[in-house]
């Protein structure tokens, strides 16, 4: 298992090398922002991209990138967007929004998402799993700008609920800054809710018709006793993964609703880079949501491996 | 003894039952095809036949109605920007939905005479209805006061009233004889700025006033007192089309303006001179003046098309793929299976966004937008189509065509790869609503702009609403609702399709 675990992560590393090595080349071949020719800064941000290696071939910059981020931790100096300040400490700066937010979302959202899984695969085809699933099909469909656009407009307008757009600043464990933090909490929760309900509900459906549930029912356990004891457990093998991958994905926000409701985070900061150009920053957060990604997916792999060991993937040679 | 074996002698064969009649009882049931089966069991799912319904509708809507709108969807009026919802028949019936009202707070008396003005002058009511009507006694001067605050609906077409325009000689001309042609009073006599204590800003005042903020004066009967201009010496141009009520023909209709006329015209007038209708939107406007049924129309062609394009495409070069990773498998597998790993790790938005600061010079948005499609999707497909392949591939009618000679190709698309036919088209339509909602996203964030290839976009529509949502929300919901509408359906139907195709994967016991 650990040969297994161990195998993935190299994979993984040399994966991400690969992609950040293509991006790298593929942002640097973009011409560089003209620069006005009596802007007293630009003789400084000349000087600077002669030291990132501007002129020399792409895979000597790619290797003075490399040596830069693991020799000092410097992944460069924003251009455009916070001029002269540190890539990575303006990044550090915003990570914390993103992530209560985040974190917020998840412990909302995953009891009741499970909840209402377990709910509806127990009645099956009554009214209440008819209405679940319909419900949940609906919020699936449907993309969480929507729901953001709903939310704002209900919530925050008609009813005055909620403000309108999170508090600014950085008192995370106020009162007021939680409850403007709540429209961007629920838009994002109601698409994770929907999910773990579907997928709960198919699993425990599909366990419930196993054959070792009749034998717990022959032998006298209750339906609940049943139930709780045995097939919840078995329908957590899929569900725990993916509470996994969740808690991974913590770090990135989604980029709808971080600008709907301006959250100051993560997600904020890469659409600016974008459209202002800024192609340190823009490199920064590219690595970021490449590895996020990438450990998401071998961390739902590897608890696959421990939860069930029938399913561990490519063990057996 | 092997050569008893040998050569058998032909004669030793005989047909056993060549001439005799076989007496099985004939087949009761029609022969269905896979696709007929498919579609009885599609059929009798509710929801995914109501989905195919409302796909239809909402195909036909976006193909029809920029055809059946007055407005191209580039059109855009500044005056009549936010404007509500309007479409005649309903306004009439009285039931005030589509009638166009905005809700006016807290008008007191001065505003009250405004509206009043502009009813008065050009005959068109803004005033709907007022709401509601609140009463503040004050002391002012040792004299109790009742001020009034109403609360009102107003009708935003007619809003506008008069506005201040320029003309030409020849355009002036051709106004007054579209004026006695018609009958309608497009242009209204001028109002000198000295008559009104010096309000150039407002052109909707023709009454003379107290104040610079408009306060009118009014008569014995609490009538306005117009204040038109009749000095002809600085009358822009002749006029001689029909004069307004209570005209003794001394009212002057223009006034000179550095080679060219001003003139107080009454925009909903002029709109119907311009354009030859009346302003009428059925979905109302949009803060950049553009007519939403128009608008949502063109953005969901270029959706719908866009979608269908990108799956087409991702079909066939990730079946392609998928075949050969599935059918040789070996190391071709683990090659092909390490490069579409790695290009899967690259999160879709940064794929685009270097697709689009690249190429966007050099070929346009779209097909550079559509190349990031494609080049990020079809590993989904690959994927999907290797494990089919997999499935398959074992099976023995497999060895036995390979045994008669069948050659690689052949195997692969004439025997293993119809089998999977079914969960390919299902998943074939399932991509369709996730190209529709990231390509949303995307212009709905602004990192790509579709304006001058077609327009518009429903993700740009819904951005623009969600700016003035608390005054105007109809601009957000309508581009809302038929995206909420389209995506829903689409994936009703691609689950009703997945079902229909697949049986046993519904999770039934």
């Amino acid at each position: 298992m650990l040969k297994y675990t161990m195998q993935r992560i190299l994979l993984m590393l040399m994966t991400l090398l690969i992609i950040t090595c293509m991006c790298f080349v593929l942002v640097r071949m973009l011409p560089p922002v003209q620069l006005p020719a009596e802007d007293p800064h630009t003789k400084v941000i000349l000087a600077r991209r002669e030291a990132m290696g501007y002129n020399k071939p792409y895979m000597v910059q790619f290797g003075i990138f490399l040596k830069d981020v693991f020799t000092r931790w410097d992944w460069g100096i924003s251009d455009k967007l916070y001029f002269g300040q540190d890539v990575a400490a303006i990044f550090m700066d915003k990570l914390p929004a993103t992530m209560i937010v985040n974190i917020y979302s998840i412990l909302l959202s995953i009891p009741i998402g499970i909840a209402l899984g377990i709910w509806a695969a127990l009645k099956k085809n009554t009214w209440i799993d008819h209405t679940i699933s319909t419900l949940t099909m609906v919020v699936i469909s449907v993309p969480s700008f929507v729901y953001a656009f709903l939310i704002q407009y209900f919530l925050s307008y008609k009813l005055g609920w909620f403000p309108f757009l999170m508090n600014a600043g950085r008192n995370y464990l106020d009162w007021s800054m939680f409850v403007s933090m709540m429209p961007p909490v629920l838009s994002l929760s109601f698409g994770v809710i929907a999910g773990f309900t579907r997928t709960t509900r198919a699993e425990l459906t599909e366990v419930l018709t196993s054959e070792f549930m009749l034998l717990a029912r022959t032998k006298g356990l209750t339906k609940g006793q049943a139930t709780v004891r045995h097939a919840l457990k078995n329908c957590m093998v899929v569900v725990l993964p993916m509470i996994f991958g969740e808690f991974i994905g913590i770090m990135s926000g989604s980029l709808i609703i971080e600008s709907i409701f301006a959250v100051p985070g993560v997600g904020s900061l890469y659409i600016n880079s974008i459209n202002g150009r800024d192609y340190n920053m823009f490199m920064l957060l590219t690595v970021f949501y490449t590895a996020v990604g990438l450990a998401a997916g071998i961390v739902v792999d590897i608890s696959y491996g421990f939860i069930d060991p029938r399913i561990r993937m490519g063990s057996r040679k | 003894m092997d050569s008893q074996f040998e050569r058998i002698p032909q004669e030793k064969f005989q047909f056993v039952q060549k001439d005799t009649d076989l007496r099985d009882k004939k087949l009761e049931t029609k022969s269905r095809g896979y696709f007929a089966d498919a579609m009885v069991r599609f059929k009798k799912n509710q929801s995914s036949v109501v989905a195919a319904y409302i796909l239809l509708l909402l195909a036909v809507f976006s193909v029809v109605s920029p055809i059946i709108s007055p407005y191209d969807v580039r059109e855009m009026d500044k005056r009549y920007v936010n404007t509500p919802p309007y479409v005649e028949s309903l306004a009439e019936k009285g039931w005030s939905i589509f009638n166009g009202a905005v809700v006016h707070d807290s008008q007191n008396e001065a505003s009250m005479d405004y509206w009043n003005g502009i009813a008065l002058e050009t005959g068109h009511n803004p005033l709907l209805n007022v709401l509601s009507k609140q009463v503040k006694t004050s002391k002012q001067r040792g004299k109790t006061v009742e001020t009034a605050t109403y609360k009102i609906q107003t009708n935003k077409y007619y809003e506008v009233g008069i506005v201040y325009m320029v003309f030409s000689f020849e355009d002036f001309e051709k106004i007054q004889q579209w004026q006695t042609e018609t009958g309608f009073q497009v242009i209204y006599p001028y109002v000198e700025p000295k008559d009104i204590m010096g309000i150039t800003n407002n052109p909707n005042v023709w009454y003379q006033v107290k104040d610079e903020k408009g306060t009118p004066v009014k008569d014995e009967n609490g009538n306005f007192i117009p204040a038109y201009s009749t000095s002809s010496a600085s009358e822009g141009a002749p006029y001689h089309s029909i004069r307004i009520a209570g005209d003794d023909g001394s009212y002057i209709y223009s006034a000179r303006k550095s080679g060219a006329v001003q003139c107080r015209v009454e925009y909903y007038n002029y709109y119907k001179y311009v354009n030859g209708h009346a302003p009428q939107y059925y979905f109302g406007t949009n803060e950049k003046g553009q007519d939403l049924f128009c608008a949502i129309g063109m953005g969901a062609r270029f959706s719908l098309v866009f979608a269908v394009v990108v799956s087409v495409i991702r079909f066939v070069l990730g079946t392609i793929y998928g075949a050969i990773e599935g059918y040789y498998g070996g190391a071709t597998d683990l090659i092909m299976e390490r490069i579409s790993d790695i290009l899967s790790g690259i999160p879709f938005i940064v794929a685009t966004t270097l697709f689009q600061l690249h190429l966007a010079q050099k070929v346009g948005t779209v097909p550079s937008f559509l190349f990031a499609y494609i080049a990020t999707g079809w590993i989904g497909m690959a994927a999907l189509v290797r494990k089919q392949f997999y499935r398959f591939k074992g099976q023995e009618y497999v060895l036995a065509s390979r045994t008669l000679g069948a050659g690689d190709w052949r195997l692969m698309f004439r025997h293993i790869f119809p089998n999977s036919l079914g969960t390919i088209i299902t998943s074939c339509a399932m991509m369709i609503p996730g190209v529709i909602g990231s390509e949303t996203s995307l212009t709905y964030l602004g990192i790509v702009n579709l304006s001058d290839f077609v327009g518009t976009s429903i993700g740009e529509l819904m951005s623009l609403g969600q700016r003035s949502m608390t005054t105007s929300p109809h601009a957000m919901f309508w581009p809302a609702l038929f995206f909420s509408l389209l995506m829903i359906s689409f994936n009703l139907f691609g689950n009703g399709l997945r079902d229909a195709f697949n049986p046993t994967t519904r999770g039934e016991d």
